[in-house]
């Protein structure tokens, strides 16, 4: 756990960082969030003492980072730094394991930890382990920055725009490798970012700064459901709704336990069924209640014969893990407005529809 | 590879050009009449490189360690005062250095040392200086933030990071020193300038040849000694030679 209290940081007259008062809980993802020059790096460079506050306190695990020696509370952080900063004259496996030689650990332990630790990030250990920085691609550096940071396994991370120097592209495919390793991992990590996008995919709170002040600290939903003033909400932009589309599973505004169909009912039983829970189509499942097609009211209605004969393909499906924007896309991809939902093995969960969905992103509104 | 083609062309036609010269030396009797003062010249050599080792050892120790001290963020502010001054040293032309250092220091090897130790210095603690400052910054952070002291980003970072440039100064202050040696002829130092002066009074070229071509000798494998150790030295990473 990390916590900041009424921590200020002057340059002479200039006041960069102004009474902070924060808490990251241990496990959490803390995104420090704000255009540009506002502290977030001078905030984070305090926390490994880089900076000494000019006033205030900084909390680690409940102990005063002021008096205990710094080079050992910073061999205890993991830090990356925005320029990745790797060193040149090292080969990626001694540039990981900078940390563990400065801790004495064992060689043989230490090299085995960094092959682990490429392997992790999907860099061939025997390939890589042996190359110096200049000769990996930016996206390469940066993994092998991140994975640097985490080779003494220290309990908190500090990553300044780890991912800032990646195309779009290759980002969201390092923050998805990224959000693995910290499900497994469970590190206290202080984020800076810039990026609204990345803080909501990869924060459990968001901490917006301005002008060293900080504005709101709350979780990503919350930011992006009742941004505290109009700073806040212009900067987390105008389809602020459609990003929290994201913060929400599929499970969360599905309708569980649906009425289905199998091939050898008849019409005249899903008709009834369609009637009873007032809706337009039913969909059909196999013999072990995967989702296999749909029948629609309309059809039905009018035919005599089994279900099996007159079902039409499903128009959509999402998978039960998806987020709601995936699930919003496929929509409009289809022109529906209603999927079925659907788990990793193809059975027929639920269904979303667009009311369902408005619902649930009402919730949060109706809950103040 | 056309390059290299052109390379190995300009190879063989230097060898060629060489034996050709040697051929006609030997014709004409020049060649003989060097090898005449074969003894001489061995003895010489070796004054010749011990003047250029002893200065340019102290250089070297002096050079860097006051590079690296220049750098530090206490003494910082003194570099450019520093470096003015060596600056300044170099200024003053070779000669007039030698017959100052002469006028403190007396005649014999002494003086000459000290005259080629203040020549070669400039060179050692300027390169010393920019390389160790052209570390880009954000490495300097990130040794801090991982939690090296100052001493082992000195030696781990900074160093390996800017030895390249470092050698290279070394490289330039050695060539200049080797070159120079000659002059200690001048009040009494000894080396190859001996048969070179000489051979100038007398009107003899065979021995100015025979102080001559083994003093450009000298500068050429001096630097190519160095152009190896700066290319095996230097560690990969950081070696644009490799
Ligand atoms: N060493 C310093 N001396 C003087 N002013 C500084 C120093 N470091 C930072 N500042 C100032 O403090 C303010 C906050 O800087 P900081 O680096 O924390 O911004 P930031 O939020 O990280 O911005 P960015 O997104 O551009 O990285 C800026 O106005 C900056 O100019
Ligand atoms: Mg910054």
């Amino acid at each position: 756990m990390i916590r900041l209290e009424q921590v200020s940081k002057h340059f002479g007259t200039m006041v960069a960082v102004d009474r902070i008062d924060m808490e990251v809980p241990t496990g959490a993802v803390c995104v420090l969030l704000g255009p540009s020059g506002c502290g977030k790096t001078t905030t984070m460079k305090m926390i490994n003492r880089l900076i000494p506050p000019t006033s205030g306190k900084i909390f680690l695990d409940g102990k005063d980072t002021t008096g205990v020696d710094e080079v050992s509370l910073r061999r205890s952080i993991g830090y990356v730094i925005q320029q990745i900063g790797l060193f040149p004259n090292m080969t990626v496996e001694d540039n990981i394991c900078v940390v563990p030689d400065l801790l004495g650990w064992p060689r043989a332990k230490s090299r085995k930890r960094a092959s682990q630790l490429l392997d992790m990030v999907n860099l061939d250990p025997s390939v890589f382990l042996k190359r110096y920085p200049k000769q990996l691609s930016g996206g390469q550096q940066q993994r092998v920055g991140v994975v640097r940071a985490l080779a003494a396994d220290p309990p908190v991370l500090l990553m300044d725009e780890p991912f800032g120097a990646i195309d779009p592209i290759n980002r969201e495919v390092i923050q998805d490798e990224f959000m693995k390793l910290q499900a497994e991992l469970k590190k206290t990590i202080v984020f800076v970012s810039h990026d609204i996008d990345e803080a909501v995919k990869m924060a459990t709170r968001i901490a917006i700064f301005r002008d060293g002040k900080l504005i709101q600290y709350d979780t990503p939903d919350n930011i992006l459901a009742h941004p505290v003033d109009a700073f806040v909400s212009e900067f987390v932009g105008s389809d602020r709704t459609l990003k929290r589309l994201r913060l929400i599973k599929v499970t969360d505004a599905m309708m569980s336990d649906p009425p289905r169909v199998k091939a050898e009912d008849t019409l005249e039983t899903a008709v009834r069924l369609m009637d009873e829970h007032g809706h337009v189509s039913v969909v059909m499942v196999g013999p072990r209640g995967r989702a296999r097609g749909v029948v629609r009211h309309e059809v039905a209605r009018d035919l005599k014969g089994l279900v099996g004969e007159h079902q039409e393909p499903l128009p959509g499906i999402v998978n039960i893990k998806d987020d709601l924007r995936s699930a919003v896309s496929q929509m409009f991809t289809h022109g529906v407005t209603w999927l079925a939902c659907v788990d990793d093995d193809g059975f027929y969960k639920g269904y979303i529809t667009q009311k369902s969905i408005t619902q649930v992103l009402g919730t949060t509104y109706r809950d103040r | 590879m056309a390059a290299t083609g052109l390379q190995t062309a300009f190879r063989l036609l230097l060898i060629t050009g060489v034996f050709a010269c040697g051929a006609w030396f030997q014709a004409n009797g020049l060649l003989p009449a060097i090898l005449k003062h074969r003894s001489d010249v061995i003895y010489l050599i070796r004054q010749h490189l011990a003047l250029a080792a002893v200065s340019g050892a102290i250089a070297i120790v002096v050079g860097i360690p006051l590079g690296v001290i220049l750098t530090r963020p206490r003494f910082e502010m003194f570099a450019d005062a520093v470096t003015q001054v060596v600056n300044l040293g170099t200024t003053i032309p070779t000669l007039a250095l030698l017959a100052l250092s002469m006028s403190f220091l007396g005649i014999g090897a002494p003086p000459v040392i000290f005259a080629l130790f203040v020549l070669t210095l400039l060179p050692i603690v300027l390169n010393t200086i920019a390389g160790l400052r052209s570390v880009p910054q954000p490495l300097i952070e990130a040794a801090r933030g991982m939690g090296m002291t100052p001493a082992q980003i000195l030696r781990r970072v900074e160093l390996p990071n800017a030895v390249f440039v470092i050698l290279a100064g070394i490289r330039t202050a050695l060539a200049i020193n080797i070159g120079t040696v000659p002059l200690a002829f001048l009040i009494g130092g000894g080396g190859l300038g001996e048969l070179i002066f000489t051979g100038i009074d007398l009107m003899e070229p065979s021995m100015l040849l025979a102080g001559a071509i083994p003093t450009a000798l000298l500068a050429v494998f001096v630097d190519f000694l160095v152009g190896q150790i700066q290319f095996w030295l230097v560690p990969r990473g950081v070696n644009p030679l490799r």
